[in-house]
């Protein structure tokens, strides 16, 4: 597996300027151009997936359902949206003008911001690069990724293949760790993605303040999931088996979306629990139906977790970790002490803790005590909940009834807000995300007021009024007296 | 407020930048007004959650866009247009649900002091207030945690209000400056051109603008004939003798006045004044100064004017001038007049900028359905209309599902069987959904 030789450490000057020319040339702004850079992503999708499914694995240990569902065919979905709805994103969009400046018309045209920079991450390697990557494309800008250099083999993947499928020109792979983003950052780009943790998009964000370089954040949060109490057993089932999908089934939890936690009812909590030890149980019957955890520093941090000697009280299934594997089986808390790491960190990992409450209500104001999370999950039937629920607390998203799907729903905005994050995208987001709207304003010389103008009187003063107040009849009249 | 107190608030702006009593009206007071009623008229509308097409792939469901208030939020103005740059996005701000703090610029200090009093008698000084103050006390405002901060200024600023947003992950809306050029075609009605040029560049607080015509570029053979029409309208405009008309602003500063003359009597373009130069330190009051073929490496062709010096730049033919825009930094406005539709094509699709007008300038800024804001130097984010509410909200995803068309080939144990049918789901594929929601595969 061919990769791209490292940049010299003296920086990418060159890259970006060799970007901004071709971007200049107009290559990118081309629509037809952008459809076969789209098509390309579709083709590297098709024919290269068992190579995908092969560093997925060597990553992070994800099945191939797993990679085909989160990853792949997620990506597959959203480009072939993309393509099917590009024309429409890219026209000019006419709105309306004010009748006193007439004849006139007011367009806002998208534009791209030119040069882009999207810095992925580990946990979804492919999707988390190639999701940014076809929103930036398709909104006709040149693109620099930078791969998460915790996941290699993906990050190889996409140095070498990038390439072979789309224009070489106007899109690049950078390989490295930290200093090279960091040095990436020491140029001016048009827009910055950056998925990953607060503590480096600080570093991102202190960096491009020097350029003005506007930055979309992507990052983590303790992703809440309220369960109310569930009369029947197969909607219990039901919630458990999304809570199971939403949770261990994504990466082993390690990723933004994932539950983090979860609140229910001190009364109820019994018989979720019962519920989650058998579906557990039985989802987690072939050893690789999980991923694994990503490395050993991720992993010491995990089983440090639960070495708090309160928290390993509060184990009321699983516990084991197996440092050889790093792999940690799925483990439930049931009310771990709110002030300890695990309970004031982004768990990242396959713990999950309970928290019960009194009232189910009272889980709202646990929500809100906590930075805004990216998501917030709640199984409930009660339409009553929903509603306070949605009103009372904020967080990027809320999905009743299940988890993560949300991500698939190509109508619906992916992002956060406060601590975890600013910026959306995905869809017809990602694509206004890339883009400049430049408003146009088209006038003629066909009719011209003279109250425009100095010098100024009292009268001009009233013309201007009317116009203010769109006070069409005064205005008229006073222009049959007042035009010369 | 801005009805009430339209005498106070003009003597206000006449003392701060001495604004003409019509800009004054309808460059602030009147803006304001429209701002507010545009907003009380669509605020229903702009609040309706908004319903979004669940695809077949999360059936049963419904998705929705809610837009929610993002907290308390920051607006730090500037000094000239002090009314309009302060209200306008706290407009924006108490209509998307939030608290706000407004800072005004100190360089204007008796529309921030009127601010500061009448405010808290009009608006719910619980959730509005108002926090005067200079560098010390921006720098502090600055340090808090804000969940929005929009700032209206200079690049400079603009940087260290961006460093400043990085410790606590704040977004922030900039609204910065820049050189908004302006291409002169000879296909053109000269008159209507030399006023509307004049009326967006001296008719704006004196050139003190952000989107103020900053320069011309025009044909050598037509920069003659522009020059005597725009001459002609000055006079007309501000008399013989334009330091004694009362309808210019002057400048808002003694300091911003020595930056003006170091830009008027560089060696490098002292020469080249075809029209004005007359200046009145007293007063801080400089007439409408026209300058032909200044080197393109002076400095006033190198900062942003914001004042009344007006350069042309001529070139041989007319589309040397937008590779010569495109080698500046993006601007917040862009300006051509022309009747040649060709032409306006191509300075669309050629020039990028935060917004454009065509055989006009300025007045882009006064429709509510057109965004307002730059793009690279120019700024971040855009305002006005709808666009403030968006800019100061959440737009919160929600997606409610039911407990219905549960898939189990979503779920481990994993199969190629599974693998198959969650292909087939994500692809859309209708007959591999009616499997899903059937359970399949059966068995394990």
């Amino acid at each position: 597996m061919g990769s791209m030789p490292e940049k010299p450490r003296h920086g990418f000057g060159s890259l970006v300027t060799g970007l901004q020319e071709v971007c200049e040339s107009g290559i990118t702004k081309d629509l037809a151009w952008r459809r076969s850079q789209l098509k390309g992503i579709i083709r590297l999708l098709t024919e290269k997936e068992e190579e995908m499914f092969d560093v997925l694995r060597d990553d992070l240990g994800k099945h191939r359902a797993e990679s085909y569902r989160d990853e792949i065919g997620a990506l597959v979905k959203s480009v072939n949206h993309t393509l099917r709805n590009l024309e429409r994103w890219a026209a000019p969009e006419k709105v309306q003008a004010p009748l006193v400046s007439f004849p006139a018309t007011a367009i806002v045209v998208p534009e791209p911001l030119g040069v882009v920079l999207v810095f992925s991450c580990w946990n979804l390697p492919l999707g988390l690069a190639l999701e940014p990557l076809s929103g930036a494309i398709a909104a006709g800008n040149a693109v620099v990724v930078k791969p998460s250099e915790f996941a290699p083999a993906t990050a190889a993947f996409l140095a070498s293949n990038l390439p072979k499928y789309l224009d070489p020109r106007a899109v690049k792979v950078v390989l490295g760790g930290p200093e090279v983003g960091e040095q990436l950052m020491e140029h001016r780009w048009d827009k910055v993605l950056f998925t990953g943790s607060a503590r480096t998009g600080r570093i991102i964000l202190t960096k491009a303040a020097k350029h003005l370089t506007p930055v979309a954040l992507e990052l983590g949060s303790k992703c809440p999931c309220i369960i109310d109490r569930l009369d029947s057993k197969r909607d219990t089932q039901i919630a458990v088996n999304r809570i199971f999908g939403g949770k261990w089934s994504l990466c082993a939890g390690q990723a933004c979306l994932a539950i983090d936690y979860i609140l229910v009812e001190d009364e109820f909590a019994p018989a979720l629990i019962e519920v989650l030890k058998s579906t557990v149980k039985r989802f987690t019957a072939t050893p690789d139906c999980m991923a694994r955890i990503l490395n050993e520093k991720h992993f010491k941090r995990l089983s440090n977790y639960l070495k708090d000697r309160k928290v390993a009280a509060s184990v009321v299934h699983g516990g084991s970790v197996n440092p050889k594997t790093l792999t940690i089986e799925p483990t439930i808390l049931l009310n771990p002490p709110l002030d300890s790491d695990i309970m004031t960190e982004e768990i990242f990992g396959p713990i999950l803790p309970i928290i019960t409450v009194k009232k189910i209500e009272d889980s709202m104001k646990f929500v809100r005590s906590k930075p805004k999370p990216l998501a917030i999950y709640a199984f409930t039937r009660n339409e009553k909940l929903k509603s306070r629920i949605i009103n009372e607390t904020s967080s990027g998203s809320v999905t009743f009834n299940d988890a993560v799907v949300q991500y698939v729903v190509e109508g619906l905005p992916f992002g956060g807000v406060g601590q975890s994050g600013s910026g959306q995208y995905h869809g017809k987001y990602s694509f206004e995300l890339f883009s400049n709207k430049k408003a146009v304003f088209k006038r003629s010389f066909l009719i011209e007021f003279m109250f425009r103008y100095p010098p100024w009187d009292n009268g001009k003063i009233g013309m201007l009024r009317h116009v203010f107040n769109t006070n069409y009849v005064l205005l008229l009249l006073g222009l049959i007296g007042l035009r010369r | 407020m801005a009805t009430e107190m339209e005498a106070e608030i003009c003597d206000a702006l006449y003392a701060d930048v001495g604004k003409p009593e019509t800009e004054a009206h309808v460059h602030e007071i009147s803006l304001v007004k429209s701002s507010c009623l545009f907003a009380l008229k669509n605020l229903k509308k702009w609040m309706k959650p908004k319903k979004v097409h669940a695809r077949l792939m999360t059936f049963p469901s419904t998705a929705r866009i809610t837009k929610e208030p993002l907290g308390v939020v920051l607006v730090i103005s500037a000094w000239n247009y002090p009314l309009l740059l302060s209200l306008d996005p706290v407009i924006g701000a108490i209509a998307a649900g939030n608290a706000v703090v407004l800072k005004p610029s100190e360089v204007a200090p008796a529309t921030s002091s009127l601010l500061a009093e009448l405010l808290p008698r009009y608006v719910d000084s619980t959730c509005i207030k108002v926090v005067e103050g200079g560098v010390s006390e921006t720098t502090a405002l600055l340090e808090l945690k804000w969940d929005k901060i929009f700032y209206t200024g200079n690049s400079k600023v603009g940087r260290m209000v961006m460093a400043s947003a990085t410790k606590h992950l704040t977004p922030v809306v900039l609204e910065l400056g820049g050189k908004c050029p302006v291409v002169v075609d000879s296909n053109i009605n000269l008159h209507v051109t030399a006023k509307r040029i004049a009326a967006g560049k001296w008719g704006c607080n004196n050139g003190q603008a952000c989107i103020a015509p900053d320069f011309i570029i025009t044909t050598e053979s037509f920069a003659p004939k522009l020059l005597e029409a725009l001459k002609k309208v000055l006079e007309k405009f501000y008399g013989k003798d334009p330091l004694l008309s009362e309808d210019l602003s002057r400048v808002v500063t003694p300091n911003h006045f020595n930056r003006l003359l170091d830009l008027m009597d560089d060696e490098m373009v002292s020469d080249k004044i075809v029209f004005g130069g007359q200046r009145d330190e007293q007063k801080l009051k400089i007439a409408p100064t026209i300058f032909l073929d200044v080197p393109l490496d002076s400095a006033m062709m190198k900062e942003e004017i914001f004042g009344p010096l007006l350069p042309i730049i001529t070139v041989e033919k007319i589309h040397e001038s937008f590779g010569l825009i495109n080698s500046m930094t993006k601007p917040l406005a862009a300006y051509l007049f022309t009747r040649d539709s060709k032409l306006q094509k191509q300075f669309e699709s050629t020039i990028s900028a935060g917004g454009m007008i065509l055989n006009d300038t300025s007045v882009h800024l006064t429709n509510p359905h057109l965004p307002f804001g730059g793009v690279g130097e120019s700024g971040t984010g855009s305002y006005h209309g709808r666009f403030t509410f968006d800019a100061f909200s959440h737009g919160k995803a929600v997606l409610h599902r039911g407990f219905g068309g549960e898939a189990k080939a979503r779920y481990p144990p994993y199969s190629s069987a599974k693998l198959k049918i969650l292909k087939g789901v994500l692809a859309g594929k209708l007959g591999a959904h009616i499997q899903a929601i059937l359970g399949f595969p059966r068995g394990k």
